[in-house]
């Protein structure tokens, strides 16, 4: 059994040293707190009124994210505006549409905006968080916008009202590698750095709990579970010492 | 209620059953922590049954509504979240319990005479569990779902001949299709678990058949007392059903843990890629199978055709210890032509490195089923082999591991220590190898200590 | 410790595991049972729906579904509404006393407007939707005192102008009447109760 053990220990030792660093865009790290409703119901409301005009979120019912989210449905419908189905009302059960046509976005943009329901799974958090800050002018883009995490996103500044105008500046090391070395600010938005990174959390918050509704939920129940569990062991455990008393 | 059970009884053999398989089954009294997987096997198994029938009560198999299906589960329907993730957890979890439970079977010899057929159909379980799984990971039809299955089913194509046919007609289309995705519902919902249930069923047969091996590698079976009960021998109800609730439970926890705090488990169990709907345009920057075949999955990438003279080297190794074992000239003569014939495969360049890739890999689960003869040592359990078997079985353990890990990263990754990724999984293949090729003469030199009577506790 | 003492232990322990482990699977049986529940798709499928009921002429029917049903919006003339009354001693439960109805629509013409009804077209024996047999009169062979109403064709349940049954056919009450409300005069909800009823 030690051995046994110590062959286990010896198999897992160079796992750790192989376990070296990656690479990518560096990402800034957001601290997401799902129970923080405040947070949610601001990044919903970002969400429904900017992205939501080209980008879907077709898994996802209005009626579920106003419950979720701490909003009545008469209140998602006065605070977030233009909810309503093909029939021009408000449908408390219907999905999360885009208001823009799949045609139209290929026309304006040259793909279609990809559903946005579960990106903060695939791209994950951090990087969400990162991309919606790292928006830059540039004449060169079709859309005159790029991104140092996307870099010739077609996608272009939608917040940039609120963010204001940058510019990158990147450096050339001498592989002739380009690398970022921060942002200049062109033209100053509406909220101040520390005011649109705190909305990008909050939406990077809602993005999150968008992706995972359940993750609600998931945490609390499980503390239930193990406790139950626990509690089930003792009892099963006393049971086997109880009968294996006999055996010698 | 006894009256019932008399009713039934005088039908149908009820007790007669219990008894055999459960009261009166004498299993030995010192399985210790690594006797838990084989129970636990079973418990995933049945977990992946039931939460398997509700997913497909709302699952669809169609490349246009797969995808939005799964979130559909994961939103809309009740609870369908917590089914899901039980699943998804479930199947990692069963090659957990599965590995462990063969890592047993291998430390204490419980693959040795008379237990070779039990070793047998548990690796023909494991081999339809990894088609099991390969298939339903391809259900949700996320990026990973596709490109996987896209690359695993092109490595029949690397047979000579009839390989491209062979893959398209596994495929039903050109490319992985709405075709393929409805077949491997079907298989993975309904052929591929009826064949797992009677493995199983086949498996438990023939381990009561021959009863259970213990750490120790006794056959209890030699020592009865006078009612003819083995004097090792405990009957397995009640003593194991009380114990093994008790591995259930912890192993319970364990599961729980991971449905509800790390479904995704950081990437392994749910990766993010799978994350995005199938797009056959584009392919994920990381192609890597789930974890569980990493390992195999490295032997295909480690085979390029500068690799192809080690594995001679390999070849002519083991056949020169081979014609040095025995004095029989027939059996010489088998030996050298086999390697001559695999020599001039490797080296000739008429198989493309590709297809030993290939060969290789499927070689990796093959060897397996011989283990019962490749072994010759005396003693079954590791307890009383000597340290050229350990020294041995730890480099299995390690190129396993570290196969595993090198699968899971891209094989263009430099930043690892000393060589490239690619060197170090040759290595380790070779290493892997080894371990099942070497062992009819290691396991004859290992010096080996006196095996007890009777079982120690 | 003697014998006995250990054997007692033991059965309390038996029945403690075994209970908890009953409680244990009844918890995990309850999300799995909960899951066959109608799911939040088929809940938005179930939303009200709006129907505009000023072109429908004087004694027509038109049928919208709601919730996967077809309900029915019958504007009755004087005259259908009148045959209401002469029916009363033939149907099985004339003032609606064990039908299924909001509160607000008359337990009698069971309409909260007389002019327009609006009922379930599914007959209450086993979930078939009755045909009109609107005209009064033997058509379709529904007997010479036919005063009109709806007829199932699956086991011959006969029904009023108000969707009340008749007696001595095997649908047991009469037809549901959903809950429904007026927007305005011309357009009515059905799904949302009236407001102000309790």
């Amino acid at each position: 059994m030690k051995k046994v053990l110590i062959t286990i220990m010896l198999a897992l030792a160079p796992a750790m040293v192989f376990a070296a660093g990656g690479h990518g865009a560096k990402l800034d790290h957001v601290k997401v707190d799902l129970h923080d409703q405040v947070a949610l119901q601001n990044g919903a409301k970002i969400f429904v009124n900017y992205c939501l005009s080209c980008h879907s979120a077709s898994y996802m019912r209005y009626n579920r994210m106003a419950k979720d989210i701490g909003l009545t449905e008469a209140q998602v419908a006065e605070y977030m505006g233009f909810i309503t189905d093909d029939q021009g009302k408000f449908k408390s059960g219907a999905l999360m549409k885009a208001t823009i046509n799949a045609g139209e976005a290929k026309a304006a943009f040259n793909t279609v905006p990809p559903d946005l329901s579960v990106v903060a799974r695939s791209r994950g958090a951090d990087w969400f968080y990162t991309y919606m800050r790292s928006f830059y002018r540039d004449e060169k883009t079709p859309s005159g916008w790029n991104n140092v995490v996307f870099p010739n996103v077609s996608m272009p500044h939608v917040l940039w009202s609120m963010q204001g105008t940058n510019r990158a500046m990147f450096e050339t090391d001498e592989h002739g590698a380009k690398h970022f070395e921060g942002f200049e600010v062109v033209k100053p938005g509406s909220m101040t750095d520390k005011e649109f990174d705190k909305s990008m959390r909050d939406l990077t918050t809602f993005m999150v709990y968008m992706g995972e509704p359940a993750r609600l939920v998931r945490f609390q129940l499980g503390i239930y579970v193990l406790l139950f569990l626990a509690f089930f062991g003792v009892f099963a455990y006393l049971l086997k010492k109880n009968y294996w008393k006999d055996v010698h | 209620m006894q009256k019932l059970i008399n009713w039934i009884d005088e039908r149908f053999p009820l007790i007669e059953t219990f008894e055999y398989h459960m009261s009166k089954y004498y299993a030995p009294k010192n399985f210790n922590f690594w006797y838990y997987f084989g129970v636990l096997s079973i418990v995933v198994l049945v977990i992946q049954i039931i939460t398997g029938i509700f997913l497909t009560m709302h699952y669809k198999p169609d490349t246009g509504l797969a995808f939005a299906s799964v979130e559909y589960i994961m939103r809309d329907v009740e609870w369908g979240w917590l089914i899901r993730y039980m699943h998804s957890t479930g199947a990692s979890m069963f090659f957990v319990v599965v590995y462990l439970h063969m890592y047993r079977g291998v430390i204490y010899g419980s693959y040795r005479k008379p237990r070779e057929l039990l070793w047998i159909i548990g690796v023909i379980i494991f081999i339809a569990l990894m088609a099991e799984a390969f298939m339903g990971y391809l259900l949700p039809w996320g990026n990973m779902s596709y490109w996987g299955a896209q690359v695993i089913i092109s490595l029949f194509d690397a047979i000579p001949g009839v390989g491209p046919v062979l893959s398209e007609w596994i495929r039903g289309d050109f490319v992985v299709s709405d075709a393929t995705l409805n077949r491997f519902f079907a298989f993975h919902v309904i052929a591929v678990p009826l064949v797992l249930i009677v493995l199983v069923f086949l498996h438990l047969v023939a381990l009561h058949a021959v009863g259970s091996n213990n750490p120790d590698g006794v056959e209890i079976k030699k020592n009865k007392d006078e009612n003819g009960i083995p004097k090792d021998g405990i009957a397995f109800h009640p003593y194991y059903t009380v114990k093994d609730i008790v591995g259930v439970v912890v192993f319970l926890m364990l599961f729980s843990a991971v449905v509800f705090f790390a479904p995704t488990m950081g990437g392994l169990f749910l990766e993010p890629d799978n994350f995005v709907p199938a797009n056959i345009l584009q392919t994920p920057p990381h192609i890597v199978p789930l974890w569980y075949f990493t390992p195999f999955y490295s032997v295909l990438r480690a085979v390029t055709s500068d690799f192809l003279p080690y594995v001679a080297g390999l070849v002519a190794v083991v056949t020169v210890l081979a014609y040095l074992d025995t004095k029989d000239t027939i059996r010489r003569i088998i030996y050298v032509a086999v390697a001559v014939v695999l020599a001039f495969g490797l080296l000739s360049g008429l198989l493309e490195a590709k297809v030993w890739g290939v060969i290789l890999m499927g070689a990796s689960l093959v060897v397996m089923f011989f283990l019962s003869w490749l072994d010759r040592s005396p003693v079954k359990s590791i307890r009383y082999r000597g340290w050229i078997y350990k020294l041995a079985l730890a480099i299995f353990v390690l190129s396993f591991v570290v196969l595993g890990y090198l699968g899971m990263k891209s094989p263009s990754d430099i930043d690892l220590i000393l060589f490239k990724n690619v060197i170090w999984a040759q290595i380790f293949t070779l290493l892997y190898f080894a371990f099942f090729f070497l062992m009819p003469f290691y396991t004859k030199w290992d010096k080996t200590k006196p095996v007890p009577e009777r079982v120690t506790s | 410790m003697s014998k006995q003492g250990v054997d007692r232990t033991r059965r309390r322990l038996l029945t403690i595991t075994t209970g908890i482990g009953a409680v244990g699977v009844g918890f995990v049986a309850a999300p799995f049972v909960i899951s066959m529940m109608p799911s939040a798709r088929a809940k938005a499928a179930g939303a009200p729906v709006e129907v505009d009921i000023s072109k429908i002429e004087p004694g027509m029917k038109i049928t919208v579904e709601w919730r996967g049903k077809p309900v029915w919006i019958l504007r009755r003339t004087k005259e259908m509404l009148a045959s209401l009354k002469k029916v009363e001693p033939e149907v099985a439960d004339p003032h609606s006393k064990k039908s299924e109805q909001p509160t607000y629509v008359d337990p009698d013409n069971r309409a909260s407007k007389p002019e327009y009804l609006v009922v379930l077209g599914v007959c209450t024996h086993l979930g078939c939707s009755p045909k009109d047999r609107l005209e009064p009169g033997n058509v379709g062979g529904m007997g010479d005192d036919w005063q009109g109403g709806f007829f199932c064709p699956c086991h011959g349940s006969k029904f009023d102008l108000a969707g009340r049954v008749f007696k001595n056919v095997p649908a047991p009450t009469n037809l549901p009447i959903p809950p429904y409300s007026y927007l305005t005069d011309s357009r009515i909800v059905i799904g949302v109760d009236q407001k102000g009823a309790a």
